[in-house]
């Protein structure tokens, strides 16, 4: 593991062309009405878990989303995929509007666009054995007739994934291994169909923090070497630091602020993620004491506040905040944000 | 004489295929208003450590020796009733891991306060009350919500209630599990000042068990650092992130993300813990070791100080590890 500096990631992937780009995405969650509720024709109600977001994620890239619980990050996510289907919004991939596939369409991107999810400990089927768990996407998109055929491309999938001899892992079952080898067979079971970009929700929330490196480096070295395009959908700030390339701030279902990592974690723009950044804590004793952070807690997504969705918590709001919802601007190349008043 | 002494702790749990070394021959003290943080990776026997401390054992948990010294009591050799009556909750309690299971999601909030109130105090129901209401406006959470239920608290407030029910009887030493992992980052910086404060105001002594080094680092004040139920490392939290010395230690604190540092690799320690019912003979640590050599395999390596200030290790080769030299640059 030699040490890549900063610059040496940054420039690997310079201007690339854009891979996804999305725009305006919207994704509620109606909520049921009581009887009386639609007796009484009370308007529906829904929980706004993605609220109008756009952006773009270039070729070889490795985007980071960040937000707390509940910001709609993993609801995003999943909507780009067509996991779950977008209220309103559109998703590009190259040239392919995914949010207007049919489902065989969509069937077919899928060898193109795949998904790692949080926890390595549920999203494996107990009662498969590796090869198969990896064999079942080739099976499903009809590549390989047999678990037989299927053998060369699982065994390059677990190469992928540094997992060798692939042939002393083929033929073991989830439970017979550890957190860290078991997200290494998620990964190589969304490589196996060669994807040229991954959504990766929470992939190292539930390891321990002395394997998590493992799994980072594994989606920093793909995207590198291989080209893959990741979006990497995480709470922690400390880790996006280190592998993205670029980070998006999510709060309430809408994106406050993105831009290159380094402009977006040392000089953070919007009241959010500097109180964010400010509540991280840092493996180090001598800066004792706790940042400044926001005060109450993240209001219900079913009833956003008006204007801008920060101003009831947030230390600089104005009357303005609370009518005008700020839009995303450029503060300088590429470093956006959503505030009446971030920029001075 | 330090507030808690624990010395040479055993407990093992029982199981069909053998003796589970969950936590093996630990030895640590704690002054009074001092916290120290306990760091290691799942399975290392952190939370069996504070079970046992608080003698909360499953039936087939059972201290095989040492001794914990409460006040210069040795409060191992209590029998049950005993330590229920003076001991657990009047002078150690524990904040649980996952505030959203420790709480009874049927009763109301003050009510569960009060229960554990009632449960070792000799005092009347209406004095109990008046006493929860306290304990709730101490963690900041307006007392009028005392008869509302745990769905109608966000995860944050359910830690502050389980704080406060830890509080209920004036305890010496708290011992909190995990108290924030569940929460996101600007609830778990409110959580832990608060906890912060109040340990500050009560003088209170507290064993804070954690995987997250960051929060050891900003709010306690020494570390032990535990590997497969044996604490490898262990010193003021400055001497310990400033210059681990375990290899275990400094692989531990070097994996850490650090957001305010410059970009780097993030960095993994190969290999996972061993299995408890069979830990590798020798230094339990010694599979995963740089540095490993023949001794490491034969012999265990005791806890010994290395320069000033109570800065142990557990390690063998401890002279060749120069203070500042990184065994896992690659």
């Amino acid at each position: 593991m030699g040490a890549v500096s900063a610059t040496e990631q940054e420039r690997s992937v310079g201007h690339g062309e854009v891979i996804l780009d999305v725009e305006n995405l919207v994704k509620y969650f109606p909520l049921r009405r009581g009887i009386g509720q639609s007796l009484r024709r009370e308007p529906e109600r829904a929980v706004k878990a993605v609220d109008g977001v756009s952006f773009n994620v270039k070729k070889g890239e490795l985007f980071g989303v960040v937000g707390e619980s509940g910001c709609g990050k993993t609801t995003m996510g999943r909507t780009i995929l067509r996991l779950l289907e977008p209220t309103a919004g559109r998703v590009t991939f190259e040239d392919i509007e995914v949010t207007a596939l049919s489902v065989e369409q969509l069937k077919q991107l899928r060898t193109r666009m795949q998904i790692i999810f949080q926890d390595p400990y549920e999203s494996m089927n107990p009662r498969l054995d590796v090869h198969r768990i990896i064999a079942e996407p080739l099976r499903i998109q009809g590549m390989v007739s047999n678990s037989k055929d299927a053998i060369p491309y699982i065994e390059k999938a677990l190469e992928d994934v540094e997992m060798t001899p692939p042939e002393e892992y083929l033929y073991r079952y989830p439970h017979e291994l550890s957190g860290g080898q078991r997200q290494r067979i998620a990964v190589a079971r969304a490589l196996v169909l060669n994807p040229e970009f991954i959504v990766a929700d929470e992939p190292v929330s539930m390891l321990d923090v002395s394997i998590r490196g493992e799994i980072l480096n594994l989606m920093l070295n793909l995207s590198r070497e291989r080209g893959v395009t990741f979006l990497y959908i995480t709470h922690d700030l400390a880790t996006a630091r280190h592998i993205c390339d670029r980070i998006a701030v999510m709060y309430l279902g809408k994106m406050v602020e993105k831009g290159p990592t380094d402009s977006l974690v040392k000089h953070p723009l919007h009241p959010y993620t500097r109180a964010l950044i400010g509540a991280v804590f840092v493996p180090d004793p001598k800066r004792k004491g706790f940042g400044k952070v926001l005060k109450g807690e993240v209001p219900s997504p079913v009833d956003p506040p008006s204007g801008c969705r920060l101003h009831p918590r947030c230390p600089i709001a104005q009357d303005i905040c609370k009518e005008v919802e700020p839009e995303l601007v450029s503060a300088d190349d590429n470093h956006m944000v959503a505030c009446h008043f971030a920029l001075g | 004489m330090a507030l808690l002494e624990v010395r040479d702790l055993k407990m093992y749990y029982k199981t069909l295929r053998g003796h589970v070394k969950a936590v093996d021959s630990v030895s640590f003290d704690i002054e009074r208003g001092k916290a120290l943080g306990i760091a290691g990776e799942s399975g290392c026997g952190k939370t069996s450590m504070a079970v046992t401390v608080l003698r909360l054992l499953p039936s087939n948990g059972k201290i095989h020796g040492g001794s914990v010294k409460l006040d210069g009591v040795d409060i191992v050799k209590l029998d049950d009733e005993e330590f229920r009556k003076s001991i657990r909750w009047k002078k150690i309690s524990m904040v649980f891991q996952g505030a959203m299971n420790a709480l009874n999601p049927v009763h109301r909030v003050g009510d569960q306060i009060v229960e554990a109130i009632l449960a070792h105090e000799d005092v009347s129901h209406q004095e109990a009350v008046t006493r929860a209401e306290e304990l709730l406006d101490m963690v900041g959470i307006n007392p009028k919500r005392y008869k509302e239920y745990p769905h109608e608290f966000s995860g944050g407030m359910k830690q502050r209630v389980v704080i406060a029910m830890a509080l209920a009887c004036n305890p010496d030493v708290i011992i909190a599990d995990e108290p924030t992992t569940a929460l996101d980052v600007m609830v778990q910086s409110q959580v832990l000042k608060a906890m912060e404060d109040l340990r500050k105001r009560l003088d209170l002594s507290m064993i804070l068990i954690t995987h997250d080094l960051s929060v050891i680092a900003q709010t306690c004040d020494n570390i032990a650092i535990m590997y497969a139920g044996k604490i490898v490392e262990y010193g003021n939290v400055i001497d310990v992130f400033d210059h681990p010395t375990h290899p275990y230690g400094m692989g531990l604190v070097k994996s850490f993300p650090n957001i305010k540092a410059e970009r780097t690799r993030v960095r993994s320690l190969p290999g996972f813990p061993p299995n408890l019912l069979a830990p590798p003979k020798g230094c339990r640590f010694h599979p995963r070791c740089p540095l490993a050599g023949d001794i490491c395999m034969e012999e265990e390596p005791e806890l010994i100080e290395i320069g000033s200030n109570s800065h142990k290790v557990a390690c063998h080769k401890v002279d060749m590890l120069e203070r500042g030299v990184d065994i896992w640059e690659q």
